[in-house]
């Protein structure tokens, strides 16, 4: 059996290395036409920044391929003939599959703005991103970023970390607010202050203006603001890198490639996983689409076993994400609504440098607790899930706080403020019973594997 | 505009002149004195020893001093004012060698003198014939002048350094400590955070590509096995043994272990744009080189630090006079003046993380008090120099004989108390210790290798190699450097305890001179610290050091101290890997959900610090550590229970 698989991202390696963990003679060539190599995307600011050479970014060395039978080609797929099943490459060759895998990521949105497609305008989604924004860097004396997501402010940080004044456009009142809750949303904007980048909040763009020679010059608002600038980045999100199957008839795409709950297409031998794969009938607090590395990586390992005949439905579990606003780790686990919902109680505690906190959801109508939400903090994904899938009381939750905790040795626990902070909302009197250590951890989660 | 490096202030360029100014005068005072050889200075050390009876001794001592002295007047050593010590050097060895050749001449012609018994009597053999003395025992030996020159040429010394030693001290100790915190307390301003923007675009920090790093490791090593053959008096044995088993190594990484024509993840720049750094490594080796083998050429150096050294040395023995330095006390004057100043810098850079912080003011203090005070007053105190936190086989001296006597005749109970706690560390309290907390109480807290490492060395630790090729050399070269130290050790006690000189036909001063010269001196001086900016700041510790070997053994199999990994929060980014400094591909266990328990970690720290999601966790517990550490645990999708974090 030869199973293609177009893109070298998280989610395409995935498959491609648990087919082989699974079957040892299945064929497996990797397609992309971004990088020969697999390199981890969630890190290209760090290459910009100078914290990692681009080589440092591959999380396998060169003969990891070769050595798992991995075939790379680096070529870029016009067209999917599914009724034959055959790749057409840009250069005109071709290629036979039994089973394709489509794993072609995302490509930032551009909304139709004017002057979008100027030069010195620009995402951060692929490494070609990168390299032409090093390319120009020094023609930029100020910098204006769209979009107040993830890339909006690693990208800001990037500009920032080369002497570059930023502007940061948000539509929203506050960073992100969208995904974080009110809190935790103005914190980041505090944050993105104090490091002297210019967030403006409910700003959004309405023209990019070309400098004369085809290349951005400055911008306008919507409020007619006009702001001189050298390079418009456009980080108001993503959508799926899916164009280039829109001839293929047979592939029912929607905003991206629809797929059945075994991340099968509507071509029974093609498969779509990671950012451009869009679930027909997303599990309940579930969105169609999910471009988040740790959900390519699941999709990754499912599609593996449904290729080789080992059926088993995608599900990504419990709700978990992270990431890193500048200075300030961000953890999630579990349901914790921007907006919040009737029913769910929240118990918040932030610290009073205004950098850590720790949120806390639980049903108000019986207090199993649903979500965490830390910031600045560090918590141990195992210990959050468990408690969350056995729907543990928030009590005894608050409890045995420190199982949870995962920040360095000596690092101030917070563990007690957050009980003390319940106490003080409720007239209860809990108290930490178990602070920070593994050792209790790991015989708490051991449980849940006996039970 | 746009710029690749961090935002200096005006202080901080004026830091960066001071310490760049410091370092020209350190480097030019070493031509800066004259040197004029006397008579007295000349001859004293070849005086008959006090109270020596044998009569052809005494002739021989009188006779070295005499002809050294005709020799001397021959070549103007008494007469000329020598310019740089390269000069005093070359005209003394010509001195020497007319006196030696003399020396050995008079002798082959009239004949060996006859010795005498106790009582002063001729010796004769048993048929009556005459027992004459041995030649070596009354010619010039040449280890002489080795021993001898960087006094003679010390003594010598005329002019601004001799004159101003103090001054000199200011202008370059001081200075360049001034330089150096002035461009280092500005950052506790910036906000607390990862600061490792352009580390990368740093000439000073971003490191070689594979092939000049390559070139730069052959001609070192080539050079220490070169000279070393003259080390060893022009014996081939030992750099022959020593380039055999490095052959073997490279063999069996590159064929047994298949890495040979396997591509390498060259992440090096571009041909020399790391310049500055490969300036720098240049400069580490170049001192290294000086400090261990030709202290000759550094008497300035020494002679700066002097009224230092005797200040303290005087102070706690209460003597008038007394304490000269030597090149052993500008070291680690050296050591410790440049450990404080950058281990304030890493404070500096880490200051959101108390582990961090902690753990550097540890190393700063068992430098400062362990290493370096309590052994100065200990010898002014007229007890031996000890360093209670070094442990053997990184103090690989410490079973010598000498070693051994001195402990044993250090009147009452402070020797064997030495004696005692340094076999108490290495059978009790490194496993002890390994086992609860891992290698890490010792390699990143204690240890004054491990301490200039993460301190001096943090600029650089970003440039370990993390390919599993340096892994199989690492293991080949460490585990083997520890066995070279049981077999030298051994054969050192054998001595000891027999009397006899030899074992096997191998001698014991032979391998106790070579281990020495090639691991003591080479590796973990001048390929340890030299090859900082070249090949990261734990060269020695990772590749090395034999005590690391041992703890690393210990940390593997019979520790509670692991690196977890948070569920399957990692993202792959490599900043963990890129920042280890030991070369162990972190993200490689992180991404796989897998706990990491390798031998070489140090626990630094710094993995976990710089993961932008909190995924790693320095962790002592032994709990589930089999499961956890051996199988991938990311996030399974099986075909009975669906999504789950258990492996």
């Amino acid at each position: 059996m030869h199973v293609a698989i177009i893109g070298n991202g998280i989610a395409g390696v995935t498959a491609a290395r648990w087919l082989r963990k699974l079957d040892d003679a299945v064929r497996i060539t990797l397609i992309s036409a971004e990088t020969e190599f697999h390199f981890s995307r969630t890190a290209l600011m760090y290459s910009y920044m100078g914290h990692m050479r681009w080589e440092d970014l591959m999380p396998y060395e060169p003969f990891f391929w070769e050595k798992n039978r991995i075939d790379l080609v680096k070529n870029y797929v016009e067209k999917v003939h599914e009724k034959d099943n055959k790749l057409e490459f840009a250069d005109g060759k071709t290629m036979l599959y039994d089973n394709l895998i489509i794993a072609c990521g995302s490509q930032w949105n551009k909304f139709g703005w004017p002057g979008q497609d100027l030069d010195r305008v620009g995402g951060m989604v692929s490494a070609q991103d990168l390299q032409y924004l090093e390319e120009i860097t020094d023609e930029i004396k100020t910098a204006v970023v769209v979009g107040g997501g993830l890339i909006g402010i690693e990208l800001a940080e990037m500009l920032h970390s080369r002497q570059i004044p930023v502007k940061l456009l948000i539509r929203e009142a506050s960073y992100w607010n969208n995904a974080l809750p009110p809190e935790e949303s103005r914190m980041v904007s505090r944050h993105i202050r104090s490091h002297h980048i210019d967030l403006r909040e409910n700003t959004e763009l309405d023209t990019i203006h070309d400098d004369g020679n085809g290349a951005a010059g400055s911008i306008t608002t919507k409020d007619g603001e006009k702001i001189d600038c050298q390079f418009v980045g456009l980080t108001a999100g993503v959508s799926p890198n899916v164009s280039f199957l829109k001839s293929s008839e047979g592939i029912e795409l929607g905003r991206g490639v629809k797929v059945d709950n075994h991340l099968r297409t509507s071509v029974s031998n093609i498969y779509a996983i990671g950012d451009c794969a869009e679930a027909r009938t997303p599990r309940p607090g579930r969105r169609p689409i999910e471009a988040i590395w740790y959900t390519g990586r699941m999709m990754g390992e499912t599609v593996a076993y449904n290729i080789l005949g080992r059926s088993i439905e995608y599900d990504p579990g419990i709700w978990f994400n992270s990431a890193k606003f500048m200075d300030i780790e961000y953890q999630v686990y579990g349901e914790v609504p921007a907006k919040g919902r009737d029913g769910l109680a929240t118990l918040y505690w932030e610290h009073e440098d205004g950098e850590h906190a720790v949120r806390i959801n639980y049903e108000e109508s019986d207090g199993t607790v649903k979500g965490f939400n830390l910031m600045g903090i560090r918590y141990r994904h195992e210990v959050c899930e468990k408690w969350i899938k056995e729907g543990t009381h928030v009590e005894q939750v608050l409890q045995n706080l420190g199982l949870a905790n995962f920040d360095p040795e000596f690092y101030k626990q917070y563990e007690a403020d957050v009980v003390d902070l319940y106490n003080q909302q409720t007239g209860k009197a809990l108290e930490l019973k178990t602070r920070r250590g593994l050792s209790a951890a790991l015989r708490f989660l051991r449980k849940a594997v006996s039970t | 505009m746009p710029s690749k490096s961090t935002n200096k202030s005006a202080i901080q360029y004026l830091g960066l002149v001071l310490f760049a100014i410091a370092l020209l005068i350190f480097t030019a005072m070493l031509g800066l004195d004259n040197y004029k050889f006397t008579e007295s200075q000349l001859i004293a050390p070849f005086a008959p020893a006090e109270g020596e009876t044998v009569y052809w001794k005494q002739e021989a001592a009188t006779f070295h001093q005499a002809h050294l002295k005709i020799a001397a007047e021959e070549t103007g050593l008494l007469t000329e004012t020598m310019r740089s010590t390269f000069a005093a050097e070359k005209k003394l060895k010509e001195t020497y060698s007319i006196a030696q050749a003399r020396v050995k001449e008079f002798y082959e012609t009239e004949g060996l003198p006859q010795d005498v018994d106790e009582e002063g009597n001729p010796k004769t053999n048993e048929d009556g014939t005459p027992v004459t003395a041995q030649i070596w025992q009354v010619e010039l030996p040449s280890w002489k002048l080795e021993s001898e020159r960087t006094g003679w040429i010390k003594n010598a010394a005329t002019g601004p350094v001799s004159d101003n030693p103090w001054l000199f001290f200011l202008l370059t100790f001081g200075l360049g400590a001034l330089g150096g915190l002035l461009y280092i307390i500005p950052k506790f301003t910036a906000k607390p955070g990862i600061k490792n923007d352009h580390i990368f675009h740093n000439p000073l920090t971003r490191g070689l590509d594979l092939s000049w790093r390559s070139l730069f490791l052959t001609f070192t090593t080539v050079g220490i096995l070169v000279y070393g053959f003259y080390y060893m008096d022009d014996k081939l044995f030992w750099p022959a043994v020593t380039g055999v088993i490095a052959l073997v190594i490279i063999a069996l990484v590159l064929f047994a272990h298949n890495s040979f024509g396997r591509d390498a993840r060259d992440a090096g720049p571009e041909g020399l744009s790391g310049w500055l750094g490969i300036l720098a490594g240049t400069y580490f080796i170049g001192f290294y080189v000086l400090l261990y083998w030709a202290s000759h050429h550094i008497v300035a150096w020494v002679a700066m630090v002097s009224p230092l050294s005797e200040g303290v040395y005087q102070f706690f023995s209460g003597k008038e006079s007394g304490g000269e330095a030597s090149q052993w006390f500008l070291y680690g004057l050296m050591y410790t003046t440049i450990m404080i100043v950058m281990g304030i810098r890493m404070i500096s850079k880490y200051r959101h993380n108390k582990y961090q912080i902690i753990r550097t003011i540890s190393v700063m203090f068992f430098q400062l008090a362990f290493a370096f005070m309590i052994p100065e007053i200990l010898v002014a105190l007229n007890k031996p120099w000890y360093d209670f936190k070094n442990i053997w086989p990184l103090d690989y001296d410490f079973f010598f004989s000498w070693s051994i006597d001195g402990f044993l005749n250090t009147p009452g109970s402070l020797g064997l108390f030495m004696l005692g706690w340094g076999i108490f560390l290495i059978i009790v309290g490194v496993p002890l210790m390994v086992h609860l907390v891992g290698k890490r109480w010792y390699c990143s807290w204690v240890c004054g290798c491990g301490g200039l490492a993460e301190t001096m060395g943090d600029p650089w630790r970003q440039l370990s190699d993390k390919s599993l090729r340096a892994w199989k050399f690492e293991r080949y070269i460490i585990h083997g450097v520890l066995v070279a130290a049981i077999v030298m050790t051994g054969m050192t006690l054998y001595t000891y305890f027999t009397g006899t000189g030899e074992l096997f036909g191998i001698q014991t001063g032979g391998i106790q001179k070579w281990y020495g010269f090639l691991i003591g001196a080479g590796f973990a001086g001048v390929v340890g610290t030299g090859f900082y900016p070249l090949m990261g700041n734990r060269v020695w510790c990772r590749f090395g050091c034999p005590l690391a070997a041992y703890l690393g053994l210990v940390q593997r199999f019979q520790s509670r101290f692991r690196i977890t990994t948070n569920g399957s929060q990692c993202i792959s980014c490599g900043n963990c890997s890129t920042h280890c400094e030991m070369g162990i591909d972190v993200r490689h266990y992180a991404q796989r959900g897998q706990d990491i328990v390798r031998a070489s970690c140090v626990g630094c720290g710094v993995c976990a610090a710089v993961c932008p999601r909190g995924v790693l966790r320095l962790e002592n517990s032994s709990e589930d550590v089999a499961t956890r550490a051996e199988t991938e645990r990311v996030i399974h999708i099986s075909e009975e229970g669906g999504v789950s974090l258990m492996g």
